[in-house]
């Protein structure tokens, strides 16, 4: 078994809309960060596990977002599989 | 009659619609723990309000993995009548037994106050009892009831009579201004409305009573 590292990055549809973003964006724009055009807020979901091979790992992790990280009517995913440490 | 109500840890409402059924229908209700995945010979099944398990990930999320849901799952996909309220509605939308999601309220604020609504379809039975174009006041307390859908999914409720309720002046940005819809074939419906509220005049008003007594007239010459 080796050991994996994954980031889940979830965020809302871009047609869903983000009134907590906005509000940030109003506060940026407030501090005189008037370049700041729009924020999105999302989450990002850090993820250990251990798996026979990347493959594998990918194919849990990406199961895993779709059927409850991610709801599908309202949010995106997207899977980085980044770290890979030591192998037992 | 004989009802059964869901109790997450997080809920709060369970009690209240426990009072509701009990105390003001008269009927026969029983608590039933997350945990259980059989269920008892039940009338019909209620997912109360609250914050199931914290609302963690999303408003939902992990009560639609509980074992009791595969155990309301199997109760819908027989005919059974199974009403969600506010997060009961959440789970019924993360659980897939209802079309759609529910996210932040677009002024970002928790609304807690009474809502004109008007029925928009009879499709479910537990609106058997008013007609399309009714009004009705309930008590609304949420923070993330925006109703979400896409564009083909929102026509196909329509062209299925699967919305149920509409609010009178969308209060939270609600796609359609949709508070309430219904599986296809009506025996499942959620709401963001608070009906167990509306049971008996000393908390405001009567309306609630309405979906519970459509409930009574369908379950009525089955039992």
């Amino acid at each position: 078994m080796a050991h994996f590292h994954a980031t889940v990055r979830v965020s809302l549809r871009p047609s869903v809309l983000d009134p907590a973003g906005e509000a940030v964006c109003a506060a940026a724009q407030r501090l005189g960060h008037g370049a700041i055009q729009a924020i999105r807020i999302g989450k990002a979901i850090e993820i250990q596990l251990d798996a026979p091979d990347a493959t594998t790992a990918r194919q849990q992790l990406e199961s895993l977002s779709a059927q409850l990280l991610a709801n599908p009517v309202m949010e995106t995913w997207s899977l980085e599989l980044h770290t890979r440490a030591e192998e037992d | 009659m004989h009802v059964g109500i869901a109790i997450f840890p997080g809920a709060n409402c369970d009690r209240d619609v426990g009072w509701a059924l009990g105390g003001s229908m008269g009927w026969r209700v029983t608590f039933l723990w997350h945990q259980e995945a059989a269920l008892p010979k039940l009338d019909a099944l209620i997912l109360p309000g609250g914050f199931s398990y914290g609302d963690y990930l999303r408003c939902g999320a992990i009560a639609s993995s509980a074992p009791l849901l595969r155990a309301v799952a199997d109760f819908a996909a027989a005919g059974g009548p199974v009403l969600g309220i506010c997060n009961g509605f959440q789970v019924l939308t993360e659980a897939g037994l209802l079309p759609g999601g529910l996210t932040r309220n677009q002024g970002l604020h928790f609304i807690c106050r009474d809502q004109p609504l008007q029925v928009a379809s009879q499709r479910s039975l537990w609106l058997h009892q008013y007609a399309v174009g009714d009004s009705l006041t309930l008590p609304i307390a949420h923070g993330e009831g925006c109703y979400q859908i896409d564009g083909p999914g929102l026509r196909q409720l329509e062209d299925n009579g699967q919305v149920a309720l509409r609010y009178l002046g969308n209060p939270n940005g609600s796609i359609d201004g949709i508070a309430g819809v219904s599986n296809r074939t009506g025996n499942v419906l959620g709401l963001m409305p608070h009906p167990e509220r509306a049971c008996d005049q000393a908390t405001g008003g009567t309306d609630g009573q309405v979906l519970f007594q459509g409930l009574a007239k369908w379950v009525g010459p089955i039992t």
